[in-house]
């Protein structure tokens, strides 16, 4: 469970549901915290459809309260990424993050963001779909920047909970991405997290060029 | 190995990443005995690295002489000697790496360049008894959240941009708020900040687990040029707004790493409403809350001298064909085998 908001499962008109409260933060103002849950519930539930109509699987919405900040989604049975890429082989491994990166593709190819890629908020249902949750830090943007910042994000958070494997990973990643938005895109937004990584703070990536 | 008359080992630490000089003493054991920081005070503006670097030169010889007295010891009671190698201001780094490299070679003792934000976790340790933290680290040049993963130190967020304690600075310069004497710039936000009531707001940047002040600098600056607000206001929003951000970076990291301390350090850690908002996420998910002593959590010799004493009883050394400065030295390229 993250910290930012809480999810419960519960039945809502007979359906499984998630409901997914952001709770006030003590540690906020009450204008900031209210402005920022307010805004990241509708932002998230408005994302999430959007992100379907760009083909990747997200939980249906039900409702959205956002005077309680809360939205009620359809609950996905099935694994965390996070989990999954530890129990799998090799090659598993590498078609997982395969079609990772055609969603993430997918996604910036339609004009959103994810804005919190980390293998704990994507799920694949038994199916074999891969679903994305959490789209409280999503923004609908076409630039490149913020595409690159997506990417990068995504592979910092490789490092960090699969730093075994993270490299091989993040270029399954980058060909599935390729497949989807082409050589031309992939190596300018390539570019572009080098430039992030090169504006000092990621001295390691910098050195190894 | 060279121990003192008492069987104990000491290490002395250069501390010269950016305006303040600090020479530490610090026994095997983990007694400091010194820590004398010389701060370089710009007549004004920002710091110039190079100025600040004649700053450290003139000092430094003063400064060690006075980290002898207080500790007691001779120079030749010395075991090792460690310094800051990075990452900081070029020119005061490698004035204070001459330092210990001098210090090293007339004394025939080793050398182990330290990783300052690595010293001010471990210092932070040692002064507040935390084994395991999440450890937010905010300070006029770095802002960093980290928690120990697997040999090293991970960062579980930065800024992409400024450091935290950077945007108060020239905020405040460029609002003209006036110091008073020894009064750092965050200390006059801080000042101003608590007669403030109405929230201004201002961009809120946590993209992940990342952060990026540069755009609520810039937004702040406007909103004060505009002149419609009070300039209490505006040091109360954008402390609300910045500190919410590395606050809730933190949470996050604790709730993913699980960990049960969390340890507040750098210069701005002496903010008493920071503390109060990272103490506020500490009882929400039971943790120890730890902040760092005032001395320690600025930048000082002490913590590199510990974090020296800690290599070094571990193995570590630098030749002197690798101590050159390591501006941007990452802390996830340093492994650290004396963390379990």
């Amino acid at each position: 469970m993250g910290a930012e908001a809480y999810l419960f499962l519960a039945e809502w008109h007979g359906k499984k549901v998630v409901l997914k409260k952001r709770l006030p933060k003590k540690y906020r103002i009450p204008a900031l915290d209210e402005q920022i849950r307010a805004y990241r519930t509708v932002h998230e539930s408005q994302l999430m459809h959007e992100a379907k109509k760009a083909g990747v699987p997200t939980p249906t919405i039900f409702f959205v309260d956002v005077k309680n900040s809360t939205i009620v989604m359809e609950f996905v049975e099935g694994r965390q990424l996070k989990q999954l890429l530890k129990d799998v082989s090799e090659d598993d491994r590498w078609q997982l993050c395969h079609k990772i990166g055609e969603l993430i593709g997918k996604l910036h190819r339609y004009g959103i963001v994810h804005g919190d890629l980390t293998t704990s908020n994507m799920i694949q249902a038994p199916d074999g779909k891969i679903f994305f949750v959490d789209f409280g830090l999503s923004e609908k943007t076409m630039e490149l920047e913020a595409r690159g910042v997506d990417l990068h994000l995504m592979k910092r958070a490789l490092q960090s909970t699969h730093f075994q494997y993270a490299e091989k990973c993040f270029n399954a990643i980058i060909e599935g991405y390729k497949s989807v938005l082409g050589i031309d895109e992939v190596k300018n937004v390539l570019d572009k997290i080098r430039e992030i990584e090169r504006r000092g703070r990621y001295i390691a990536e910098r050195r190894s060029e | 190995m060279k121990h003192g008359k008492t069987g104990e080992g000491y290490c002395l630490g250069v501390e010269s990443t950016a305006d303040d000089f600090s020479v530490g003493i610090a026994t095997f054991s983990g007694e400091i005995l010194a820590n004398v920081i010389d701060a370089y005070v710009p007549p004004e503006g920002g710091i110039h690295p190079r100025e600040a670097a004649q700053h450290h030169a003139e000092v430094a010889d003063k400064v060690i002489e006075e980290a002898f007295k207080t500790a007691g010891i001779k120079p030749k009671d010395l075991t090792v000697i460690a310094f800051s190698q990075g990452p900081g201001l070029g020119p005061c780094l490698r004035t204070g790496a001459t330092v210990a490299r001098a210090l090293a070679s007339y004394l025939h003792v080793p050398l182990v360049g330290v990783n300052h934000c690595i010293a001010h976790i471990e210092i932070g340790k040692l002064k507040t008894g935390a084994v395991d933290p999440v450890t937010l680290y905010v300070s006029g040049g770095n802002t960093i959240v980290a928690a120990f993963d697997a040999g090293r130190y991970r960062v579980f967020g930065e800024t992409l941009d400024i450091a935290l304690g950077n945007c108060l600075d020239v905020f405040a310069r460029e609002a003209g708020l006036k110091q008073r004497p020894g009064e750092p710039f965050g200390a006059v936000v801080e000042r101003f900040a608590k007669n403030g009531n109405v929230f201004v707001p201002l961009p809120y940047a946590v993209k992940g687990m990342d952060m990026s002040f540069s755009g609520l600098l810039t937004a702040a600056i406007k909103a004060f040029k505009k002149g419609e607000y009070r300039l209490e206001d505006l040091c109360y929003s954008l402390q609300e707004t910045a500190f919410s951000m590395v606050v809730e970076v933190t949470e996050r990291a604790l709730a993913h790493t699980e960990k049960k301390e969390v340890l507040l350090t750098g210069g701005v850690a002496a903010n008493k409403r920071l503390q109060e908002m990272v103490r506020s996420i500490a009882e929400e998910h039971n943790t120890r809350f730890c902040t760092v002593p005032s001395e320690y959590a600025v930048d000082n010799g002490a913590m590199i001298a510990w974090t020296g004493v800690l290599a070094f009883t571990h193995g570590i050394i630098t030749p002197l064909e690798e101590s050159f400065v390591r501006l941007r030295w990452r802390i996830e390229e340093v492994e650290v085998p004396w963390v379990k």
